[in-house]
This record gives structure tokens, sequence and C-alpha cells, in this order.
């Protein structure tokens, strides 16, 4: 018997029993469109958190208070029990460093913003005009925070704050109260959709002394700094924490992470978590390959006198068996490039649902899932061929 | 020298602690060309002599030679290829593949055999033709008649054009007529050379046959014109 006819022989034989086969097809093609829809999924959500991450504008060295579990016992720790505060003057310092192009001091909290009788919870942030550049912030309308003068009482909203508060009508000029404080609307964002974090389209931007006041404190969240360029990251990164250092009395009592370490973090927690669905949903494939196993020894049980037959016509064991192990192929190669289509599917209207989300499979796991349900049908379709390919010629015959 | 030559045959079967001689101390020698009834009481050992004939099955004792070549010690395989090659069977219950076609069910043997597409069709519609299907080679068994679907056994049987036929009660399902039909065709192939063994409940077709063996209780009894 030839390949090609032993392929031909297996499709007549599957699409012999319709019922059967859509059955067997079914369960391989859910549990590929299983693997490749819930790892669109992990990774789209990775894609997106990069993404995100990429988009605080690149080069990115974070200043944070307080020291990193990570870095160990440090005696000099041990003595002093607070820490230090960050605060503005430590940000003008660190744009000294050779390696850093510019900083931004960062303020946040919530305040509740009002104008003409409408009130509204808003996120402030209080940072300088280098901010704007920092970010890759793009303006809707006016300008930023003023360079000149640090203690103007100005404001940028995010796009969201301005419809809301001024509708069609341009906020610019108007004069905004935010918590007891009083400031003058320069500038409006363009409209982000949803950051990492914050919402963009939320945020009120005040000078981050004004903002400092109105929380009543010295002391920053964070300070971005910018390297010069992708290769004096790291560079910058020691320069920061050298000068901190050294205005803190030689405590290292801040910790200075990269945004690509950070990125790197979140790449590897979400592709571990992308790998993880993979597996469970892995778990359906083994499901199906049993399930092959059982309709193939259904389907061996059914044809018994035919088996016979083919022996009595003089089919060699192994003819029999690899027809059967060819049906077994075919079955779960259908179910599989069946899944996959479902499964793209599936991808293409979660993109559609959730346009922000990247959700595209990866090609491993499509790969995987693929190679996965054939040979998982093949190596469940095994048995049930041997023991066709074993069956006694006069007793099979003699099944009706 | 015999077509077929079996000597001190013995085939038992064992039931929990019994066992059935369904074949005893059997020696039989056919010729080629010859046209053999084989009768006998149900349970005297027929379809067992012929499942051994036809390599289906082996003997617990004795020795089967097939063309002069001793087909008992042959490996599975090699016993499949004499199986394809040398003989046909025609059985009671036709044993078409209720899937396939008539023109691919008697095109099995030669897929088996490996022979090409091409040369398949030809050989098929000729076969189909022989025995008056040609206008029933795309139906499947279930449109098809008794004596239709013995026909197209009986072609599938013929194709690869074995030495010797095996029919165990060809015409046990088919009435009277039909099965008469059939039987003259049967007589027809052994008439163009083909040898012809063919288990019968029937007298008066068995009465056809040249030479006639009876069996009883795995033994044979009687042996002759
Ligand atoms: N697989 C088997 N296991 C046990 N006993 C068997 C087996 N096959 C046949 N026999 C026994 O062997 C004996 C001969 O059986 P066989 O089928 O050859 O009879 P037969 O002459 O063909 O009968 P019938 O005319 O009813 O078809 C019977 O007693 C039967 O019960
Ligand atoms: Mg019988």
């Amino acid at each position: 018997m030839t390949p090609l006819d032993t392929l031909r022989f297996a499709t007549r034989a599957a699409t012999g029993y319709p019922l059967r086969t859509f059955l067997m097809v079914l369960a391989m093609s859910i549990g590929v469109a299983a693997v490749v829809v819930l790892t669109a999924l992990g990774d789209g959500a990775r894609r997106y958190v990069v993404n995100e991450f990429a988009s605080l504008g690149s080069n990115l060295v974070i200043v944070l208070p307080g020291r990193s579990e990570t870095g160990g016992f440090n005696p000099a720790n041990a003595v002093t029990s607070t820490p230090r505060d960050l605060t503005v003057d430590d940000a003008h310092a660190i744009t000294r460093a050779p390696a850093v192009l510019r900083t931004a001091p960062l303020t946040v909290g919530t305040s509740e913003a009002a104008w003409g009788g409408k009130l509204r919870d808003v996120t402030i942030v209080g940072t300088t005009a280098d901010y704007l550049k920092l970010r890759r912030i793009d303006l809707a309308l006016g300008r930023f925070l003023p360079a000149e003068d640090p203690n103007a009482a100005v404001a940028v909203i995010g796009a969201k704050i301005q419809s809301e508060l001024f509708g069609a009508e341009p906020g610019i000029g108007k004069v905004l109260r935010i918590g007891d404080r009083r400031v003058r609307v320069i500038g409006v964002l363009g409209a982000t959709g949803q950051g990492l974090g914050m919402n963009a389209d939320e945020v009120v931007i005040l000078p981050v002394a004004v903002a400092q006041a109105m929380f009543d404190t010295n002391t920053l969240f964070r300070i971005l700094v910018e390297a010069k360029g992708r290769p004096l990251i790291e560079q910058a990164k020691t320069q920061t924490l050298e000068i901190v250092k050294a205005r803190h009395d030689g405590e290292e009592d801040v910790t200075v992470i990269t945004q690509d370490a950070i990125l790197a973090t979140f790449d590897r927690i979400l592709g571990t978590l992308t790998y993880g669905v993979a597996g469970i949903a892995a778990i359906s494939l083994a499901v199906a390959g049993i399930l092959v196993m059982n309709v193939m020894l259904v389907a061996v049980a059914q044809r018994t006198a035919e088996i016979g037959l083919l022996k009595a016509l003089g089919a060699p064991g192994g003819a029999i068996r690899d027809a059967f192990l060819a049906e077994a192929a075919l079955l779960s190669a259908t179910g599989a490039l069946l899944g996959y289509a479902l499964g793209q599917l599936g991808a293409f209207g979660l993109r559609t649902a959730m346009p922000a989300l990247p959700a595209y499979p990866p090609d491993w796991a499509v790969i995987a899932a693929l190679g996965t349900a054939l040979a998982t049908g093949l190596l469940f379709g095994v048995m049930p061929a041997r023991r066709a390919a074993r069956l006694d010629a006069v007793q099979a015959l003699a099944k009706r | 020298m015999s077509l077929i030559e079996l000597s001190a045959i013995e085939r038992v079967f064992t039931l929990g602690d019994s066992e059935v001689h369904a074949l005893h101390a059997l020696d039989l020698a056919i010729a080629a060309g010859e046209y053999v009834a084989i009768m006998g009481p149900s349970g005297s050992g027929k379809s067992t002599l012929l499942n051994l004939l036809g390599l289906l099955d082996r003997p617990d004792a004795g020795r089967y030679r097939l063309e002069g070549r001793d087909v008992t010690t042959l490996s599975a395989d090699e016993q499949a290829r004499v199986r394809r090659e040398r003989i046909g069977f025609v059985f009671q219950s036709f044993h078409l593949v209720p899937r396939l076609t008539a023109a691919e069910n008697v095109a099995l043997p030669l897929m088996l055999a490996g022979v090409a597409p091409a040369e398949r069709a030809v050989r098929v519609a000729r076969a189909l033709a022989d025995f008056g299907l040609a206008d029933r080679a795309g139906h499947r068994p279930d449109q098809l008649s008794g004596g239709q679907r013995q026909r197209v056994a009986i072609a599938r049987a013929t194709i690869m054009r074995p030495a010797v036929i095996l029919a165990d009660e060809p015409t046990g399902n088919l009435d009277r007529a039909t099965g008469e039909e059939v039987v003259r065709l049967l007589e027809a192939l052994n008439a163009g050379g083909v040898t012809l063994l063919m288990v019968t409940h029937d007298a008066a077709l068995g009465a056809r046959a040249r030479r006639r063996v009876v069996m009883q209780d795995g033994r044979k009894i009687a042996d002759g014109a």
C-alpha cells in the first residue's frame, strides 16, 4: 500500500463517520484554540506593559527614596533608621552629572479641582518644565510649565479634565480652584488614553513647588533622570547614586533603577505567566489526545469485520496499523488547523474588544500547540492502531 | 504436483478445559483447476478448513503445501503476500466495506498490492463490466441487491487473478435464483482455470461440483466425484 493510498483510505474512513470525526476534530481544535487565545492574551498583556514602560520616555533612570531590599545588608543603613527625603535640590544636583541630560522631580497626590460649580477628583503631578521633554508629552493646547518661574500658580490639565470641566470651550486662561489654591490653566495635554498606573488624561500638572506647598511637604515621590544616550544609562545611574549619596552624608538611602531593569522584570514576570497559561491550556490538548485514543479504539471495534476483511485480502499488519495511525493523524491535524483558525479568530476578537491590548499569539505558542496536537494525536493513536493490526483475522471476520 | 496438499492436519480449539478437534488427521490434495464442494453438517470443520487453506489460521500440527511450498512456516507478512496474490475469498455475508463504492471495494486488493491508481481504474472497470456491474460502480453496498453485492465480492476476489478461490457458503444469504446465478459465475471462473473450493449446505449445489469432500467431526468422511 503506497503512503498516498494509506492517506486516501484514512480520509475515506474519517469522512465515513462524520459525527465521530466532528467530535474528535472539535476536541482537538478547542485545545489548540485555547492555547492560541490564552497565550495571545498573556503575551498581549506583556507587550502592553512593556510598551507602556517604553512610552515613559527613553533612556530613563528613576530615583526612589529609601533603600531597596535587594541591596543586601549595609552597615550604614543599620545606624540610621529614617532615610533622608528626596528633594528638589537633589534633582538639581543630579542634572549636573556628566551623563545626565535632564531631570524632573515628581510629587504625586490627589485633590479636587473645581470650576464653575463643577467638582472633580484629580491626580496632581508636581514637576518642572523638563518633564515635558523627558516624558515626550504632546500638548494639545497652550504651553507647558514655565522654566523661568518655579512658583507660578499655573496648571496644565489632562484632556479629560478639560472636557469634563470646560466642555468644548477651551480651558486656557481659566482660573481653576484646586484644594484651597487657585491656578491659571496654561496648557492642555493631548489625549493619550489609559496609561500605566495613572490616567494621563485625568492629571493636573503643577509646578513642583506649588504642589509641595499644597501637600505641605518637601519630599519628592520620584526623580526622573534622562541619560544623554542609551550607552550612558549605566553611567547616569552610577553618577546619580554618587551625587545623592554625597548629598545625604554618604548614606545610600535611595534606590536608583533603570527603566531597562523594570522592563526586563515585567517582561520576565508576564512572560512566565504566558508560559503558565500555555501549560494549562496544553492540558486540554492532552485531554483531546486521550479522546483521540478512545475514539480510535471505538473505531477499531466498529470496524473489526473490515479489519478482518483487509487481512483476508492480504493486508499485512503494518498496512492496517498505518491506516489507523494515518486516520488519527489526519483527525488531529484537521483539529489542530481548525483550532489554529479559531484561536486566531479569538485573538482578533480580543483585539477588537480591547484595542489597547496587542493580543497576538507568540510564534512559539502556535508551533507548540500545533506540534503537541499532532504528537498527542499520533501518540494516542498508536495503541488503537496496533490493536487493529494484531486482531485475529478469523475472529475479526466472524464479527458482524 | 498438487496445487494444495494437506497432510495430517490437526486444528484443536480449547474452550475452558474441553478440547474441540475442529480438524483431525486431515489429508487432502487438490490439483490446479479443480472444482471441489466441501460439505457436511454444521460444526464439522468446513469453515476451519477453508480458513486454514486461506492462511487466515494456522494448523496445530501437520503440513500445508501451496503450489509446492510449505506455507505454514511463513512469517505473517509473507502469508499476507500469498493471500494477496494467490488466494481469493468469497464470504457468505459479502464483507464489503460499507462506506466504499462498488468500484472502491473491488479496487481494495489492487490498492493493498500497491498497483498504481491509473492501472487500478482500468482493471476495476473491466472487472465490473465482466460481472455486469458497470452501471453500479459508484454505488455503495447498501444501494445494491444481495446478488449484486456478492458479484462485487467475487469481482474483488478475482481482480488479483488468484490461483484459488475459497468460497464459504457464497449463496447462504441469497435466494435460490440469485444463488444459482452467483454459482454459475464462480463456475465460469473455474472453467477459466481458477481452482474453486466452495463450502455449501445445499446438496443440489454440491452435486454440480466435480468433486465433493464431506466432513464430519473434523474428519474427512468422503471424497470423490
Ligand atoms: N475460535 C473458535 N474457538 C473455539 N471453537 C471453535 C472456534 N472456531 C470453530 N470452533 C469449533 O470448531 C468446530 C468447527 O467449526 P466450523 O466453523 O469449522 O464448522 P462449520 O463446518 O463451518 O459449521 P457451519 O456449517 O455451521 O458453518 C465447531 O465445533 C466449532 O464450535
Ligand atoms: Mg462455517
